[in-house]
């Protein structure tokens, strides 16, 4: 019999990628019912089993850890939510994209790009069949509110709140900056700011925990940069999407500032999902059974991240 | 008519200098006289405008000012009526502007400045790739295929009318509707000939001599799979076609409409279905049926009515005929209600 604080229902509960897959499948719900959202029907079945699929296929192939449906939900939900194709051929290749590039594009025990970010700039370089529409879910401000609400939770629980208020705070100069200089009235960048899709990439994409910096540090110069590079796109270069291709701009940086600003690497759940944790010796790169956890000293005891979340 | 630009001779160029302002163009084109400037300040240039007769809002200088900053330049159109009435228009043809730059926007502020009331703008666009969208606008599709009642026919500007600005109340005048997204090269039926390729190359096409014709692709497929390109009917162009309509004001609009063009060739238009009923007499078996459904259509017909467009239902009922008004049972509760 489990104690309250074993019981597995609450282990599942502490893990912040669950109520991350509420809050995008209630976010898609409310967009596809409501907000008029063009999603075509067909794309979200085909996404969501290639995703999963592509995941149980990946993590045979790779041996790392066990199937894990939580995070491959995560990016197929943020898949139906942004893009959008000509036909469900792209969506089941942009499900493979995204998949993966977890467990190919791999640097230090990490992925390196957002999968969701990764598959749809791969596939607006690769093809016009493929696009975004960041106006779709416009600007009014309820809405919002609203999906920030449901994005405060997830990061509070994922503990990547410093790059989602960094990023906000660095874009919201970028767009006052800009407003002051050209003499334009606080309307325009307050409109900038209740884009919903902005929103939308601030609390759910760029908060992923296994492709931002290690370090708090090295997380907020992240949001810094994604920040001004999204700006650069959107004013110098004048392309839609800014910060999608930022994203995936800088996070090829993320490898860069993790040696810069070393930081402990994130694991889902947390502690709180070992059982009987078995302490062993271990030097880098050496094997070790799941669920080990690595003694270093001096420092913190850290789990041992294989996982491909 | 194809229009000619003959180069004028430059206002006083001393005095523009001394403001800050470069003409850097000066046309004289059919009954209009063009200048495209540039200009260090937008007080500059405001002074200078105003020197020159032409009448600019007050305020306007900001929004000048803005622009400026972002390296844009202002084309100034003045009518010439000595050349307008020498060349016996009625009207004023429309102007046709070629320029290249990578900002794919429209700039709605200056408009703005001392506009009473909103502002009703169509834009058309011709696109080699698919329909065009604003990014930092939501776009909206208007509502389409509902059955109304044949008495629209009469006046269906009218009807279009009230029913976009219901359209717009709805929404609160922050969204951008799509009212028409047709790929040139496939339509079945066409709601009218395609435009010819001397027609799209006067409108700006300039795709059409680089090798881009002859096969295409059809409608979005609605399976898993692409439907492979196939040929258009008759060689029409590899254009798509969006009509977007905006009504727009200051407070809602506040930035300039941004636009992306995406890869989305699904065909749409609003379209609005009225269905003549069959008002002969008769002893047909089937007829009793016929003006029973019938008189559930038209009821259909005048809620759809009253939902696209605001109108009360019972001013729509009042014009709708015979079967709604000889309802051998009406719903007691309309005439508590006033049929509402």
């Amino acid at each position: 019999m489990h104690s309250l604080r074993q019981h597995p229902l609450r282990q599942h509960l502490s893990d912040p990628r669950i109520l991350q897959i509420a809050a995008l499948t209630s976010i898609l719900v409310y967009g596809v019912g409501w907000r008029g959202l063009d999603v075509e029907p067909v794309f979200i079945p085909v996404i969501l089993s290639t995703a999963l699929l592509t995941q149980w296929v990946g993590t045979r192939w790779s041996g790392l850890g066990r199937f894990d449906a939580r995070s491959a939900l995560i990016s197929a939900l943020s898949l139906c939510l942004l893009m959008r194709g000509q036909h469900a051929g792209w969506a089941v290749l942009a499900a493979v994209l995204a998949i993966g590039s977890k467990f190919s594009l791999r640097v230090q025990g990490k992925h390196i790009f957002n999968p969701t970010n990764f598959a749809i700039i791969f596939l607006l370089i690769a093809t016009d069949h493929v696009w975004v529409s960041p106006g779709q879910w416009g600007s009014a401000p309820w809405v919002a509110l609203l999906m920030a609400g449901a994005g405060t939770m997830v990061v509070t629980r994922a503990a990547r709140a410093d790059v989602t208020l960094a990023f906000l705070a660095a874009y919201a100069t970028v767009l006052c900056g800009r407003a002051l200089w050209l003499g334009q009235s606080w309307a325009i960048p307050m409109h900038q700011l209740q884009n919903g899709a902005l929103v939308l990439f601030s609390f759910f994409m760029i908060t992923d925990p296994k492709t931002t910096p290690n370090s708090r540090a090295g997380r907020i110069l992240f949001a810094a940069l994604v920040a001004a590079g999204a700006g650069t796109v959107a004013f110098i270069l004048y392309r839609p999407n800014g910060l999608l291709w930022s994203l995936a701009a800088f996070s090829l940086l993320v490898p860069v500032i993790d040696r810069l600003l070393p930081g402990r690497q994130y694991v889902w759940g947390g502690v709180t999902q070992m059982r009987r944790p078995v302490a062993v010796e271990a030097q880098a790169g050496s094997p070790v059974p799941e669920g080990a956890m690595i003694m270093r000293q001096p420092g913190p005891v850290n789990r041992l991240s294989r996982e491909t979340g | 008519m194809k229009m000619q630009a003959a180069s004028v001779p430059s206002p006083p160029a001393e005095r523009a200098r001394a403001l800050g302002v470069s003409v850097e163009a000066n046309y004289q084109v059919g009954e209009y006289d063009i200048l495209i400037l540039s200009a260090k300040e937008s007080d500059g240039l405001e002074t200078w405008l105003k020197e020159n007769g032409y009448k600019i809002p007050p305020g306007a200088s900001r929004v000048l000012g803005i622009y400026l900053k972002q390296n844009m330049r202002f084309f100034v159109a003045r009518v010439n009526l000595k050349e307008h009435s020498a060349g016996g228009f009625k009207g004023l043809r429309p102007l046709s502007i070629a320029y290249e730059t990578p900002k794919f926007m429209l700039p709605i502020r200056l408009g703005m400045v001392n506009a009473k009331g909103p502002q009703e703008l169509l834009i058309y666009t011709l696109t080699a790739n698919g329909r065009v969208e604003p990014t930092n606008y939501r776009t909206v599709l208007l509502p389409t295929g509902d059955e109304i009642p044949v008495y629209v026919k009469e006046d269906f500007g009218k009807f279009y009318r009230a029913m976009f600005g219901e359209q717009v109340r709805r929404e609160g005048m922050r969204c951008v509707f799509l009212e028409y997204a047709w790929d040139m090269g496939w339509c079945d039926p066409c709601a009218a000939d395609p435009l010819t390729q001397a027609e799209l190359t006067e409108l700006g096409v300039s795709w059409l001599d680089e090798g881009m014709g002859g096969a295409r692709r059809g409608p979005k497929s609605p399976g898993i799979w692409p439907v492979p390109p196939r040929p258009a009917p008759g060689g029409a162009p590899p254009v798509f076609v969006t009509r977007l309509h905006v009504r727009y004001d200051r407070e809602h609009f506040p930035e300039d409409l941004v636009f992306q063009e995406t890869g989305d060739r699904e065909n749409f238009q609003g379209r609005y279905v009225i269905r003549h009923p069959w008002t002969g007499r008769g002893d047909c078996p089937g007829l009793a049926a016929y003006r029973s459904s019938l008189r559930e259509r038209q009821e259909q017909e005048a809620q759809n009515l009253a939902r696209l467009t605001g109108w009360a239902m019972t001013d729509i009922r009042r014009q709708v005929p015979l079967a709604a008004a000889s309802d051998p049972d009406p719903k007691w509760w309309r005439r508590i209600w006033g049929d509402k």
